[in-house]
């Protein structure tokens, strides 16, 4: 109960990691049983339908599922402690931006046991994606579920805004604030500006399924293409939503870890916003062969190219910054240091698809699914790797095992660069992508078959991190306040895991890494900007949740109106759009009250602070 | 400018280099490591000039993180804390400069040739027009010159340009022979696409489709054969001839009368808007795309083999497609036979 009804962003960080290491799980799972289906030419272990639907679904699960909610699970439980916050500047909506997600996400994999998962791919293409072609629920779970999803996560991302602008301690001006925070703060905008895209599509796309619609269908006067380009103009910055928190992480670690400070901090920020400026005017990469004609490809081509500047940027100022530092490998900073190179190969084989003339013959081939996997898993998920073993003590204030640690990292990083290095040859030897199974004799099968052993021992890594996290929940929570030793930001000057109200005095700023400023200047702790008072506390509630499981009930209903069933009962609800409404006035009801009830809140009076005395 | 050109200049051994290896990659006829025409070979001619400047790149990353891996590892005992230095203005100028020319040195090919790729030759009097066209799991080419039309094999002349103009009668598509030139998608009307290439010599070569379409869309393959100009005017005369060939029973032929000819065409039938055209489908390099006319090969069978195989049951060969099953139309096995060996009989000369 405690849990379904918390408001406070440490706990909503558990919630998050826990829900995205589920949909993780299952996204890996899927993983392995195409990886399976692949590992020889021919192969009978699954149908093609049955393969379309696990491509779809890893695809959309991975991106949506599994690993936004673990980045939004770092920002929870660092953000507020990174900017000397007491929580984030909406709990309430904060609570309602998990469960929306979490809701969306349970309605998108009821498809598997509902009849049928989406097959259309993750990008949902029309008119594959459109009743004629794709008649089973499938593709209604997607539009619908994620759409859910995404209303989370838009409120998750306006929250972070929010926090970040107005909510920072004395002393911490945007231009001393530490670079995970930068890159929360501009993902967030991203996100502000790249979902309603997405939003509009899937609105539009479910009406074309549900209600006959005719937007992207060509005999009623639409356009497939058109789909395509709202489909990008979220998707392309989606990628750079998944990638920045992985570089704000790595600015976190490597710093720490060199005890030195990051190199070139402020090219670093504005390296950060040129990326996601970049990000949305290069949508149509995507779309060389869709016949945009030579001078939108010429440009979107010049504009992509562009974006490996403040790329190399960043490599460079995290080289330089252990450059002359004393770089100790532990296991966050093994996957920072596997982080560097991994992503820098991601990124040139990015560019390499940048020019047009060759993406005609890279495009839909394994050569991409070889990229984009170096940048997602090799970048994106290194890095929250790195993150999690870092960032570990804090949240739950238990060191988690250095020596599974490292087998986690090495049987991951080796697994992963034989899964997906073979897989660009693959590619350029004329391998397509989303093929459920290939001839034989096109000299396919031996790089398969690395790929797939490749799968394996990532699976080995994930299982030896999953062990990591078992034992290490059973050990006493023992973790010093600055675990690592050498802690540049606020986080670690405050216990491990934090009490509720995080600081029992709201510290004063006066740097760059501002515990480490203090702990040159021989000092232990911060300066308090405040004295010892009460201190307000928002109030659980349980009405983000019932408002999210109304949602999740108009979801189904609408997407079940036009069906028959066999009962007449279940027919009249669902006809007449008895559960749709149902749902909307669970949501709405609990809206209202939430408008009727002022609820201010509580305090914890300064004698209840442990400690009493600063120390 | 001259500058950047020099650079690229510097990168050219590398980049043999590089084609040297990367051309031992795959078979001839499908890799796209060993263009067998000008309009891959232009791609290609960019892949190796990225591939060249990205491997100096990554050696440039990896040989900085390795040697500060080991010169800056923390030893024992080290205590004294390292100088906390903000950055450098030069340096990070430095690496924003070298990227960008970089970037310029592969910018400027890429959009000349961008633009020499839409160079469509659809208004080329001497180019041969073809229309392609994508189904749920086939591919229809139509020669708007010569008013024949065929499927699944595309029949060209060596050197010869060919005019493509694309489209699909059902979802999206991309047509794709990676060994002669890059893909290009097929969008329904409205959005038709065009592009061209040629194949100097003479060869079969394996097409794909690489837009996820359903879940047959690994296997709806095709062949390019390129012919030389004399063969290909036989092919196409022989194409025109008003056959009658039927099968010489005649209960037999008012089987494949009524029951596969109300989806395919023969011989001077209008093409079908819904089936392959069956004319001189004895002369085909494969059946359904997939299953090769070639018992010379471990991954061939004889052409009757094949398409007895695909007659018993067209959906175990190629799941979700669109053809019923002959036995379901009422056909016994031997008629199956019958029409089968019918259908492999059936060649132009
Ligand atoms: C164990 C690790 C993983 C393995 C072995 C794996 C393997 C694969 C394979 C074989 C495909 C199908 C390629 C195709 O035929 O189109 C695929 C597609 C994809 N994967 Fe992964 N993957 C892994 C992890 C991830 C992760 C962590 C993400 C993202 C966070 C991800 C995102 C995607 C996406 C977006 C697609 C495209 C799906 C589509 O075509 O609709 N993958 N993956
Ligand atoms: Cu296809």
């Amino acid at each position: 109960m405690d849990w379904i009804t918390t408001v406070d962003h440490k706990k909503i960080a558990i919630l998050y990691l826990w829900a995205g290491g589920l949909f993780f799980g299952i996204g890996g799972i899927e993983a392995i049983l195409i990886r399976i289906q692949l590992i020889k030419p021919m192969n009978t272990f699954l149908d093609a339908q049955t393969f379309n639907e696990l491509i779809t679904m890893h695809g959309t699960t991975m991106i949506f599922l599994g690993v936004m909610p673990v980045i939004f699970a770092l920002m929870n439980a660092v953000i507020p402690l990174q900017i000397g916050a007491r929580d984030v500047a909406f709990p309430f909506l904060n609570s309602l931006g998990f469960w929306t997600f979490l809701f969306g996400g349970l309605l998108l994999n009821l498809s598997w046991v509902m009849g049928g998962a989406p097959d259309a791919g993750w990008t949902a293409y029309t008119p594959l994606s459109g009743k004629g072609y794709s008649p089973s629920h499938g593709v209604d779970f997607y539009t619908i579920g994620l759409q859910i999803a995404g209303l989370g996560t838009l409120i998750g991302g306006i929250n972070f805004l929010a926090t970040i602008i107005t909510m920072r301690a004395p002393g911490m001006s945007f231009m001393r604030m530490p670079m995970f925070a930068w890159a929360t703060f501009i993902t967030s905008a991203i996100i502000l500006f790249a979902f309603p895209a997405v939003t509009v599509g899937l609105v539009l796309l479910t009406f074309d399924r549900i209600l006959d619609a005719n937007f992207f269908n060509v005999d009623g006067g639409g356009n497939p293409v058109l789909w395509q380009h709202i489909f990008w103009i979220f998707g392309h910055p989606e990628v750079y939503i998944l990638i920045l928190p992985a570089f704000g992480i790595i600015s976190e670690v490597i710093p720490t870890f060199s005890r030195k400070r990051l190199f070139g901090y402020s090219s670093m920020v504005f390296a950060t916003i040129l990326i996601a400026f970049l990000g949305f005017m290069v949508w149509a990469h995507h779309m060389f062969t869709t016949g945009l004609g030579p001078v939108a490809n010429a440009l979107f081509s010049v504009s992509t190219m562009l974006i490996a500047v403040p790329t190399g940027i960043k490599i460079f100022n995290w080289l330089f910054t252990m450059w002359g530092g004393q770089v100790r490998f532990t296991t966050p900073n093994l996957f920072a240091a596997g982080f560097i190179p991994t992503f820098t190969m991601g990124g040139v084989t990015g560019v390499m698809l940048a020019s047009a003339p060759a993406d005609f013959q890279f495009h839909d081939t394994y050569f991409v699914v070889a990229h984009f996997h170096y940048v997602i898993v090799g970048g994106l998920v290194l890095g929250l790797f790195a993150g999690l073993h870092y960032w570990w003590p804090k949240m739950f204030g238990r060191m988690l095992s250095e020596s599974l640690g490292k087998w986690t990292f090495w049987t991951f990083i080796i697994g992963f660069h034989l899964t997906f290095f073979v897989q660009h040859f693959l590619g350029l030897m004329g391998m397509q992508r989303r093929v459920f199974t290939y001839l034989p004799n096109q000299q396919f099968d031996t790089l398969n078959l690395v790929s797939t052993v490749g799968a394996f021992l990532m699976g080995v890594g994930m299982i030896i991190f999953l062990v990591n996290v078992f034992l290490t929940s059973r050990r006493p929570a023992d973790a010093p306040e600055d675990p690592w030793e050498d802690g540049r930001t606020l986080e670690w000057t405050i216990p491990s895991p934090p009490p509720e109200y995080n600081f029992k005095q709201t510290p004063l700023v006066r740097g760059l890494d501002a515990f480490w400023k203090e702990k040159m200047a021989g000092h232990k702790a911060m300066t308090p900007a405040e004295p010892i008072g009460p201190i307000h506390m928002p109030s659980a509630t349980i009405l983000p949740f019932l408002m999210s499981v109304g949602i999740f009930i108009a979801g189904l209903g609408f997407m079940f109106s036009r069906d028959e069933f066999s009962s007449s009962m279940m027919s009249f609800l669902f006809n007449n759009y008895i559960v749709t409404a149902l749902g909307l006035l669970i949501t709405f009801g609990s809206m209202l009250m939430r408008s009727l009830f002022d609820d201010h809140g509580w305090h914890i009076e300064p004698e209840e602070l442990e400690g009493g005395e600063q120390r | 400018m001259m500058k950047t050109w020099q650079a690229g200049k510097r990168l050219l051994p590398m980049t043999a280099a590089l084609g040297l290896l990367l051309a031992g990659c795959g078979r001839e006829d499908l890799s796209v490591l060993r263009p067998q025409g000008p309009v891959a070979e232009s791609s290609y001619g960019l892949m190796k000039l990225s591939i060249a400047i990205m491997i100096v790149v990554l050696l440039i990353v990896f040989s900085i993180a390795a040697y500060v891996w080991i010169r800056f590892r923390r030893k024992k005992d080290q205590d004294e804390i390292p100088k906390q230095v903000e950055g450098s203005f030069k340096l990070e100028v430095l690496w924003t400069v070298i990227p960008l020319i970089l970037v310029i040195v592969l910018a400027i090919p890429t959009v000349k040739v961008v633009f020499a790729a839409g160079n469509d030759h659809s208004d080329d009097k001497d180019a041969i027009k073809v229309k392609v066209t994508g189904h749920q799991y086939w591919w229809e080419f139509e020669y708007t010159d010569y008013g024949i039309t065929t499927a699944q094999d595309l029949i060209i002349p060596t050197g010869k340009h060919i005019a493509f103009e694309l489209s699909t009668k059902d979802v999206l598509h991309s047509f794709w022979v990676p060994s002669l030139a890059g893909k290009m998608d097929t969008n329904p009307d409205g959005t038709v696409n065009r592009f061209s290439f040629s194949a100097p010599n003479e060869g079969v070569y394996r097409g794909k489709c690489a837009e996820l379409c359903g879940p047959s869309h690994g296997f709806m393959e095709f062949k390019v054969k390129s012919v030389s100009g004399e063969a290909f005017d036989n092919w196409v005369a022989s194409m025109k001839a008003p056959e009658s060939v039927m099968p010489e029973d005649p209960v037999l032929a008012e089987k494949f009368k009524s029951q596969c000819l109300s989806c395919h065409a023969i011989g001077s039938m209008p093409a079908s808007p819904v089936a392959p055209s069956l004319t001189g489908i004895g002369s085909r390099e494969s059946v359904a795309g997939i299953l090769l006319n070639d018992d010379t090969r471990e991954d061939g069978a004889p052409i009757l083999e094949n398409l007895k195989t695909w007659l018993h049951d067209p959906q175990s060969v190629k799941p979700g497609n669109k053809m019923p099953n002959p036995k379901d139309m009422g056909l016994s096995d031997e008629e199956i036979d019958g029409i089968a060996e019918y259908l492999a009989g059936y060649t132009l000369d």
